[in-house]
């Protein structure tokens, strides 16, 4: 008998604890997103704290996964399914909240659908990953063997982000955009998105390229953009794939375009690799929802008692990791069963949640239903919000010459 | 693109190519003793960086905005001197305590531990500056030392210029002209030959280990005040490249890894100019494979001879 237990102990086919749910998370926790991820794990772990660690009849245990590894200091496609082969094989796993990355999901949602495990992303905001018909030929699908969903998210799609800020370029009159982004998933993505609507406004487009993300320094190719006098250059790139590099780079050849970058660069660490003095009123970043100030409601009290507890203001994402722990709880509480399934369904069947970031939904992709950009600026060495556009903003039809 | 552009990319082609050309002696050299490739040698040059961040406060160098002094300078020098024997003193270290005990073990032995040494150097980084890239003061300002709103030539600029060329300078002539040179040649030349003529080659390899650790952490400092960032990953990209450096211009050569830091520097440039950044690496070993195929021994490196 024991035997037989330590051989299924071994197998990794532990019994399952009646009692018991566990929440994983798998986000880079080494590297240059360290910072961002700190917080998301406080926003889980403070929304796992509000409920008392335990929902319905059973207890909430908290396992915090590292995707990330030192050696490549951002997330690695291997350690992201050793992840997700690691949540499906627990089954006390119910729900897994992640990944960062857009690259990282494309690696972990077919592995977890398998098993309809739930996975709530904070952050990842590749359009492909829920769409159909915006990403690459065969996405959503392909992330979906069973042919179910299993990946929601509680962040808005680069679809609303990429189009919004080429609107808000229209806005403050800039003609000429140089585009560059770091090659990844959620980098090419988003910059593809704007440089396309750029181009439907009658924005012109001055030049597209791909930055090599490990390299030094981007001097040569700022002296490019440089002679081609933007009047904006545009970011598609992660605070990990060398924004701060790019930027300090950018206003050291004297070019005087603004800078605009997506989330992925909202991070003070950005602001500190960039140098604060750099980026003093011309570098302005874009946020899908509302920076942590100007929450109300639920999200005001939640950045009240993140800073009675952490001593800090939260980062950006804060809020989204603790969205993202409050829809698992509720979908857990709803489907009141240790079910994957019908806690995925459950899940997915949330029209009206009431949280931090205001009442919102899921609509039929697992997207959510909010739809405001915010642009801040850097100021001080601080992001400063500047402006909220909403998705009724976007003009139409391009502007009259 | 104009000419002035063009000039302008040959000009940060060229800086960077120095300092491609300071780290890339580092392999030469000490490939040059032993004929085995130091892989330590990038993550050895981080840590010349975090001492540097370190040790840039506590000297009084601090971003100003203004012309740099004669003071600021001196202090500059200090700093490259503290982080040459930082990084020559670790050079010497590793060497007495992983690779001396190796030295008649098979060639893969050595080779896999200065694998192992990069892995230790990056997590002793990791855990000396954190794991996101941090910046490094503006010590000096971005202003434009040349005359016109054309070319671009900084403070920057001229502090790789300043560093580089006498340090290239002062370890040609050393080889070249003085005693220990001459011993560190006849090294490279035949370990054994050179043992029976009365040369310790123990104290020669060190020696080695030394100089090429000196202008590793001379380099970093450079490199750190060139693109105010660093990051405990970064060693792998300046070793990268000024390992591709020694290689194009034969490795063991001296001028030729200059040769090759100054190809590969001024590649870089061109092909992120011209051809995008995206291709500027593809384009560089491109570059090098074509070079191998018609000088295997490198651009300036001397064909091995068959020993008997």
């Amino acid at each position: 008998m024991a035997a037989a237990g330590m051989l299924m102990v071994a197998l990794g086919c532990r019994p399952a604890d009646p009692g018991m749910v566990r929440i994983v998370s798998s986000l880079p926790r080494t590297g240059a997103a360290k910072q961002q991820t700190d917080s998301i794990v406080r926003g889980v772990r403070m929304a796992i704290d509000e409920v008392g660690g335990r929902v319905g009849s059973f207890r909430v245990e908290y396992l915090d996964l590292d995707d990330s590894t030192v050696a490549a200091g951002q997330w690695t496609s291997e350690a992201e399914a050793a992840n997700a082969r690691r949540a499906l094989q627990d089954p006390d796993v119910v729900a897994c909240i992640g990944p960062l990355n857009s690259g990282a999901a494309k690696v972990s949602i077919p592995i977890l659908n398998f098993g309809d495990l739930l996975m709530v992303s904070p952050a990842a905001t590749a359009v492909g990953l829920t769409k159909p018909g915006l990403g690459e030929p065969g996405e959503p699908a392909v992330y979906r063997p069973v042919g179910r969903i299993n990946f929601v998210r509680v962040v808005p799609a680069d679809d609303l982000q990429g189009p919004l800020s080429a609107e808000w370029a229209r806005r403050r009159g800039m003609q000429k955009v140089y585009v560059l982004d770091d090659g990844q998933v959620y980098g090419k993505g988003i910059a593809d998105l704007f440089a396309e609507r750029c181009r439907e406004i009658g924005i012109e487009v001055l030049g597209h390229d791909s930055i090599d993300a490990r390299a030094h320094e981007f001097k040569s190719l700022m002296a490019r953009v440089k002679s081609l006098d933007p009047d904006l250059v545009y970011f598609g790139g992660t605070v990990q794939s060398k924004g701060g590099q790019l930027a300090k780079d950018m206003f050291s050849a004297g070019i005087d375009a603004v800078l605009l970058v997506p989330d992925g660069c909202q991070s003070q660490t950005f602001i500190e690799s960039a140098g604060a003095a750099m980026l003093e009123g011309r570098c302005f970043v874009t946020f899908g929802g509302l920076p942590p100030e100007r929450l109300t409601g639920k999200g005001a009290a939640f950045v009240e008692r993140y800073r009675r507890e952490y001593g800090e203001s939260p980062d950006g994402y804060a809020v989204y990791g603790y969205e993202a722990a409050g829809v698992v709880l509720r979908a857990i509480r709803d489907a009141a069963t240790k079910d994957r399934r019908a806690i995925t369904a459950a899940a997915l069947a949330i029209r009206d949640y009431d949280g931090a970031l205001g009442r919102w939904g899921f609509d039929d992709n697992g997207d959510t239903t909010l739809g405001a950009l915010t642009v801040s600026v850097v100021r001080e060495g601080r992001f400063e919000f500047a402006e909220t556009i909403t998705a009724s903003d976007m003009a139409d039809e391009p502007p009259a010459e | 693109m104009s000419a002035v552009f063009l000039l302008q990319q040959c000009l940060i082609g060229l800086t960077n190519g120095g300092l491609i050309a300071l780290v890339a002696i580092g392999y030469t050299m000490v490939y040059g003793v032993l004929r085995f490739i130091n892989f330590a040698h990038g993550d050895l040059i981080m840590l010349g960086a975090c001492a540097a961040l370190t040790l840039v406060g506590p000297l009084g160098l601090a971003p100003t905005g203004t012309p740099p002094t004669a003071a600021t300078w001196l202090r500059i020098a200090g700093l490259v001197l503290l982080c040459g024997l930082f990084c020559g003193g670790l050079n010497v270290a590793v060497d007495r305590l992983v690779y001396r005990p190796l030295r008649n073990a098979p060639a893969l032995a050595p080779l896999v531990s200065a694998i192992g040494v990069s892995f230790i150097f990056m997590n002793i980084g990791l855990a000396w500056i954190g794991p996101a890239d941090r910046g490094f003061p503006q010590v000096l300002p971005a202003a434009n030392l040349l005359p016109g709103k054309g070319v671009q030539f900084g403070w920057k600029d001229l502090l790789v210029v300043a560093v580089v060329v006498p340090l290239i300078a002062a370890i040609m002539t050393l080889m070249r002209a003085t005693r220990l040179g001459k011993a560190l040649r006849a090294v490279v030349q035949d370990r054994t030959a050179a043992a029976l003529v009365g040369i310790d080659i123990d104290r020669a390899v060190g020696t080695t280990f030394f100089l090429a650790g000196f202008l590793g952490g001379a380099a970093s400092v450079v490199a750190s005040l060139y693109t105010n960032t660093i990051g405990y990953q970064m060693g792998f990209q300046s070793g990268l490249y000024a390992l591709t450096a020694a290689v194009l211009g034969g490795l063991g050569s001296i001028r030729g890894a200059v040769a090759g830091g100054l190809v590969v520097g001024l590649v870089r440039a061109l092909s992120t100019a011209y051809a995008g950044e995206r291709w500027a690496g593809a384009i560089v070993f491109a570059l090098l494979i074509v070079v191998l195929v018609f000088r295997p021994e490198g651009l300036l490196g001397r064909r091995e001879r068959e020993r008997a």
